[in-house]
């Protein structure tokens, strides 16, 4: 890796190009900037943060003694309604991301695939009104039935809670913010599976969705799969969308159409910042080092699994 | 290199910002002096005067920064805005970050005044606080809320409670509307048998800091939660700013939650037991109970500290309100910077300023005699 860099600009230094030279300096620059700015970032968090982990159950409120009371809670919230999400998300992303690459007629399948892409440019904001405002209202007749006829499900335990703005209105609005990116990796990925064994598949006589089971899905699984923990870290990290749409507390609980739904680390530290006192702030610090971790893991293992993807395909 | 560089040029742009202030200074004052004899806001202050109007705002000179609660934000903006129309040359910034991100700010040097939504309890902050204006720090009143007690219930515009009963509703222990301790205070009103959803905030809050205040003081044995910033429980709904309130107790059948007054429109309102009769949340009401309110015993001579008074028995008074403060420091190392504080926060707690701040946010105007005594504590400025 080192030896690559060093032995290329004094290449281009014989050649006596300066502007070589300095593209690649700057290229250079930026590269290391970022690594320079993830660390700061890093560095930040661990400073301001550790001393939040002990942080007293005064400062912590709400009746919580230690960190871990309020840590442990938020970070399962933080993951179910990311994942529960993803459940919803996924599976329409893989099926629009079909629908582009084989099913669709060219003259649709580029309109779709505009609007898709549209819909990831959609700040959250926007969503979180849309969500918060509208989305939540319309659903309670939906939740007030879940809560009655589906309470065996304990995702739907309730009571319902008289109102839409609980857990699963998150994970609704979450899922079609999420939508966007899982199908544009989807369908870059269906995109590249070659073309001969498709070709050679149909030769055999498969159907369609032959083609794609047998052709398609074992050359993209891995592809799809880093599409797919792409959307988690955005699900994970998510804020203003979640803050504005659902009413959440710090507590584990798959009931997310009760009155007490879970919270997520990202919503706990946007609604408790703008009053934190110091201590209170190292305390948010810390659970934000959590949320730093957690996402930092989902991308690495979204990094591998592409990496693990381009190896097979290059064999 | 570096530091004889600074050598040279720290003294010659702190003599450049005192010229500049002094002038900038006995300019607001120049400008003021007609507008202060009918408000009765700014006291002259002595430092030199040159009448130069285009005197550049350099630094401190006419330039004051402060922050900090968000309830007393849209009072701030009205108040800016007269302050700067009266006295050209001057800028006031008011950032709306929060009480305890303001009062942090004032501590560490950063705002040379802080709006709270409480006076300062913690005893290391009040030691950084103290440390940061040499002395004890001034903390007057200047922004008095009615909170209203508001519910989302179909067919039904006001309901009348008392203090247990709201504290019972609150703490989860009376879940439906048609309960007895309801039905029994309203009689005649038709009360479905509708689950009870409370909606507290979802941020720190002075508003839920008064209102489990109330609700410890008032309701008795039916609250044994303490009194907090944060909600005391993670049960029930929750919004995220006054908004978050509102829109989430809109949104829900059977709600009832703790707004500030001024945003309970649309709502059902609760009016509040008090002695033997029913008070709904007004300015008057508030103002009264502020007025009926003592000081703290602990408090220091340049502070007006109350312990507001949650179980009056004057119908005249309505006890579920916030009381919001300025925080600032009784002297300042610039003398630009001094009276420009004192002139800024005199004309806050005056009569002309509370009328104005009150037009805007639908707060309440301070009480006569609390706007005197925090006009005399904020005149010894210097």
């Amino acid at each position: 890796m080192s030896t690559l860099t060093e032995t290329q600009p004094k290449r281009m230094r014989s050649r006596g190009q300066a502007g070589d030279r300095v593209f690649a300096g700057l290229a250079r620059g930026a590269g290391i900037l970022i690594l320079v700015v993830l660390a700061a970032v890093f560095v930040f968090l661990l400073v301001k943060g550790l001393p939040g982990f002990n942080a007293s159950a005064a400062t912590i409120g709400q009746g919580f003694t230690s960190f871990w009371d309020v840590g442990w809670p938020l970070l399962f919230g933080t993951i179910l309604i990311a994942v529960l999400a993803l459940i919803i998300s996924v599976p329409f992303s893989i099926a629009i991301a079909l629908f582009i690459a084989f099913y669709a007629p060219r003259r649709l399948a580029v309109p779709i695939g505009y609007i898709i892409d549209l819909l990831a440019a959609v700040p959250s904001i926007v969503f979180g009104l849309w969500g918060g405002q509208q989305l939540a209202n319309s659903l309670r007749p939906v939740y007030s039935w879940l809560g009655t006829h589906a309470s065996w499900f304990p995702l739907f335990k309730g009571p319902y809670a008289g109102t839409g703005r609980v857990g699963v209105t998150a994970v609704l609005v979450l899922a079609v913010m999420v939508l966007p990116i899982t199908t544009a990796i989807s369908r870059e990925v269906f995109a590249q599976t070659p073309k001969l064994t498709q070709e050679a598949a149909i030769g055999l006589g498969a159907t369609r969705w032959e083609v794609v089971k047998l052709s398609v899905f074992p050359h993209a699984k891995s592809g799809v799969i880093a599409g797919v923990m792409l959307g988690l870290g955005r699900a994970l990290g998510e804020t203003m969308a979640v803050v504005m749409v659902y009413s959440s507390s710090p507590r584990v609980t798959f009931n997310v159409i009760s009155n007490s739904s879970p919270q997520t680390i990202a919503s706990y530290i946007a609604n408790n910042f703008a009053e934190a006192n110091p201590d209170k702030r190292s305390m948010l610090i810390a659970a934000g080092l959590i949320l730093f971790a957690v996402t930092f893991v989902v991308n690495f293992a979204a990094r591998a699994a592409i990496l693990r993807g381009e190896r097979r395909m290059s064999r | 290199m570096k530091t004889s560089i600074r050598r040279a040029v720290v003294p010659g742009v702190a003599a450049l910002a005192l010229a500049a202030s002094l002038a900038a200074c006995g300019d607001s004052n120049n400008a003021s002096s007609g507008a202060a004899d009918s408000s009765g806001a700014s006291a002259a202050s002595g430092s030199a005067s040159t009448d130069s109007s285009t005197a550049p705002a350099v630094n401190n000179s006419g330039t004051l920064t402060g922050g900090g609660s968000t309830a007393q934000g849209s009072a701030q903006v009205q108040w800016a805005t007269d302050f700067q129309s009266k006295n050209s040359g001057t800028t006031i910034t008011y950032n709306q970050v929060g009480s305890g991100a303001g009062r942090t700010s004032f501590e560490s040097g950063a705002y040379t005044f802080a709006g709270s939504d409480a006076y300062i309890t913690d005893p290391t902050e009040y030691a950084s606080a103290k440390k940061a204006c040499g002395a004890d720090p001034i903390e007057v009143p200047d922004y008095v809320d009615p909170i209203a007690i508001v519910f989302n219930l179909q067919g039904v515009k006001s309901l009348k409670l008392d203090g247990p009963t709201i504290a019972k509703i609150f703490a989860g222990k009376i879940t439906k509307w048609d309960d007895p301790a309801i039905k029994s205070q309203n009689p005649g009103v038709s009360l479905p048998s509708t689950q009870i959803q409370p909606v507290h905030r979802s941020d720190d809050s002075g508003t839920t800091q008064n209102f489990t205040d109330y609700l410890s003081q008032a309701g008795g044995s039916a609250w044994s939660s303490p009194v907090s910033q944060t909600w005391p429980t993670t049960s029930g709904l929750n919004g995220n700013g006054t908004s978050g309130v509102v829109t989430t107790a809109q949104g829900t059948d059977g709600s009832i939650a703790y707004v500030d007054a001024s945003k309970a429109g649309g709502f059902g309102i609760v009016s509040v037991k008090v002695g033997n009769t029913y008070v709904a949340p007004s300015a008057d009401t508030a103002a009264n109970d502020l007025a009926a309110s003592k000081v703290d015993p602990t408090a220091k001579a340049g502070q007006l500290n109350y312990k507001i008074n949650r179980t009056s028995n004057d119908p005249k008074n309505y006890p579920v309100l916030l009381v919001s403060y300025l925080i600032a420091c009784p002297t300042y190392s610039n003398s630009g910077v001094a009276s420009l504080v004192k002139n800024y926060l005199s004309y806050i707690v005056s009569p002309d300023g509370q009328a104005s701040g009150s037009k805007a946010s639908g707060a309440a105007p301070l009480p006569a005699g609390v706007s005197a005594k925090a006009t005399k504590i904020l005149s010894a400025i210097k």
